[in-house]
């Protein structure tokens, strides 16, 4: 195990701008619009100290929470897949002429460093790095493997679970175990933050070792750092029983539980857009008014979308039930025949910004039980 | 303007400029793709498909139908049903589309030489079974009895249709083709492709069918050969369509329950898709 050391916020504060100046550019939480998302950052001053969400199925709400924690809150609509796989990105652009076409170079990749990374959105960006591998020395797409090659991680360990996590049922959190440069834990001594950093990587033992001021911990600081995150694990708002899911789902394609869902659902496709896994994009092409210059531009899809499924004329996915079976069936089970693992890290996301509140939980127990109808569904809080 | 045949390959979704040697129009709305790889080979498997790319317009996934021991050029046939297939189809000699692959899995030909083939296409379907004809009658010693069955809407329909004829003419492969409706001045079958199996005998146990059309097509030729001719399903290869992005396995679109059509597919043996195939909205 890597060195602990200890610090206080100054201590965070110093972490964001050592990691400026090697001239990253460094992303964290913000509060914004009311929510907390991801933007840049410049220093511990632009963390959202104090704050905690309040998440429910189809309910979100940002609260004080009377102390001066950096991270007591979980995560927000936005997810690390935006800057590694942007909602909207150039696949690439060419020139036409009389001779073929040439490809304009690509852009240099932004040098990111993403600050306040979950354990649940580590295992989301091991997914996804899954999904994008590289084969036969070429990446499938060079924009995501350049910017996830260059990105320094620091992880943040969960202290408070929100209402709708259920990171211990997908064995990702609270606590990260891999994948980052640095982590950090957050634990709160009578009203004294403190944060105990260790390294994960050469790089992260390299920043920590330049930043000055830290002190090794005590064994008495790492134990309440132990005790904050076992806590964490005891707290978590929801669960997921995944035993045999797969098999469970494929067995089910025609329960008449879809259909419940469906007459649900809206098909918005807000849980695809929030989830940090789900990685499925189209693409779109333009060509210049002369018709010399063409640029391929990669976007966010939705398989709850009705045209993604069209062919020849007609949607192969119809009905709603039929997009959200597929959905989920694809986040827990098909998944793991594509991938060798589940698609879903028990960040709750899909949950919070549903707007009628389908709890992906809720409907893998139904399934399991063999529940049809819900006879009293919650959504915000509110019965409906 | 720099003459680029090869640019630096940034990503798989990056496309080759292949030249356009010639366009042939093969029906009212199909036409094939004469194409010049930039090197002058392109291997590919019968049964594969690539991206083809119509410059600021689109992409589209298109299964090659000329032989693979021809690399030196690579036939594409295409149907006009969209802005990208239409665009293709205003190509000249001396265009260029773009080019991505080849892709997916390919007919079996190696793991059922010895046996019986009975190759049954439907529609356009034909175009993607054409390589797998060719290697068999390129190699002709490498399998038993060849049968191609071939339906299609009309007699003004027929892919290929001098093609078959001398498929026909051949001693050694069993041509037969029916229409869905015809008029006085056709002579052949009239029917469904199915009905034409029943008339030639051949030996279930020894025979690996490859089925290509309209799924619905497949699904009924698949039942028949396993109900009325005892066939085993694992010697039965159809394939499957569906919207497509990337044909490497990231987009999503073309999921059909754990299956990625273009990386798993788009051949699979029957038993593999047997389970979804008739089940609405997979």
């Amino acid at each position: 195990m890597s060195e602990m050391y200890v610090s206080g916020q100054s201590g965070i504060g110093r972490l964001i701008e050592a990691l400026a100046e090697r001239g990253h550019r460094v992303i964290g939480p913000v509060v914004r619009n009311q929510a907390l998302v991801y933007d840049e950052i410049e220093g511990v001053e632009d963390l959202p100290k104090g704050w905690t969400d309040l998440q429910e199925p189809g309910k979100y709400r940002l609260e004080r929470r009377g102390d001066e924690k950096l991270f007591g809150y979980v995560v927000g609509p936005s997810s690390w897949k935006q800057y590694l796989n942007p909602p909207e990105e150039v696949l690439w652009s060419g020139t036409i002429g009389p001779d073929g076409f040439q490809t304009d170079p690509p852009p240099e990749p932004p040098l990111y460093a993403f600050f306040g990374v979950r354990p649940c959105e580590l295992a989301a960006l091991a997914i996804l790095d899954n999904v994008y591998t590289t084969t036969d020395g070429v990446p499938t797409f060079g924009g995501y493997t350049a910017t996830r090659e260059k990105a320094f991680i620091v992880a943040v360990n969960c202290s408070d679970p929100g209402g709708n996590c259920f990171c211990v049922s997908m064995d990702t959190g609270p606590t990260a175990k891999a994948g980052y440069d640095i982590s950090i834990t957050e634990v709160a001594h009578s009203g004294n933050m403190r944060y105990l950093l260790s390294s994960g990587s050469a790089a992260g033992a390299e920043v920590l070792a330049g930043l000055g001021g830290l002190d090794e911990a005590s064994s008495d600081e790492i134990e309440a750092g132990d005790a904050v995150l076992a806590r964490a694990a005891e707290m978590m708002g929801r669960e997921l029983d995944t035993n045999d899911l797969p098999d469970l789902l494929k067995g089910n394609v025609l329960n008449p539980r879809w259909a419940s869902v469906g007459d649900r659902c809206l098909a918005c496709a807000n849980c695809t857009m929030v989830c940090p896994t789900c990685f499925c994009n189209t693409v779109d092409d333009n060509l210049s008014l002369d018709g010399t210059h063409a640029t391929r531009t990669r976007k966010w899809d939705s398989c709850f979308t009705l045209g993604f499924s069209y062919m020849h004329g007609q949607p192969m996915r119809e009905a709603v039930s039929s997009r959200y079976r597929q959905w989920i069936t694809h986040k827990l089970s098909s998944w793991v025949d594509q991938f060798g693992e589940m698609g879903c890290v028990g960040c709750g996301r899909c949950i919070t910004w549903c707007p009628v509140g389908i709890d992906i939980t809720h409907e893998a127990g139904a399934i399991r039980r063999g529940d049809l109808r819900d006879t009293h569904i919650t959504v915000g809080g509110h019965s409906s | 303007m720099q003459t680029v045949t090869n640019p630096a390959v940034i990503d798989q979704m990056t496309p080759v400029p292949f030249r356009v040697r010639s366009v042939r129009e093969e029906l009212s709305h199909t036409f094939t793709l004469e194409l010049e790889p930039p090197n002058g080979a392109f291997e590919f498997l019968p049964g594969q498909f690539t991206m083809v790319y119509a410059f600021g317009i689109g992409e589209v996934p298109i299964s090659i139908s000329s032989s693979s021991s021809n690399q030196g050029t690579i036939l594409q046939t295409i149907r006009r049903t969209g802005a990208v297939t239409h665009a293709l189809g205003h190509l000249k000699s001396g265009d260029y589309v773009g080019i991505r692959g080849p892709y997916g899995v390919p007919w079996p030909m190696d793991e059922i030489k010895g046996r019986d083939l009975l190759i049954i296409g439907g529609g356009i379907g034909l175009a993607p079974l054409r390589p797998a004809i060719y290697h068999a009658l390129e190699n002709r010693d490498d399998y038993e009895r060849v049968v191609v069955l071939y339906g299609t809407r009309t007699p003004n329909e027929i892919l290929f249709e001098e093609e078959l004829g001398k498929w026909g003419a051949r001693t050694d492969c069993t041509t037969m083709v029916t229409v869905d409706a015809a008029d006085r001045g056709w002579n052949g079958a009239v029917g469904v492709v199915t009905r034409l199996i029943g008339r030639v005998g051949f030996d279930a146990a020894n025979t690996t069918a490859l089925v290509c059309g309209p799924e619905i097509m497949m699904t009924v030729t698949a039942e028949r050969l396993m109900e009325v001719h005892s066939m085993a399903p694992e010697n039965i290869y159809i394939t499957m369509e569906r919207n497509m992005k990337c044909a490497i396995g990231v987009c999503g679109h073309c999921q059909f329950g754990a299956k990625f059509i273009c990386t798993d597919g788009a051949v699979f043996p029957y038993p593999e898709v047997e389970e979804l195939f008739d089940v609405k909205g997979v």
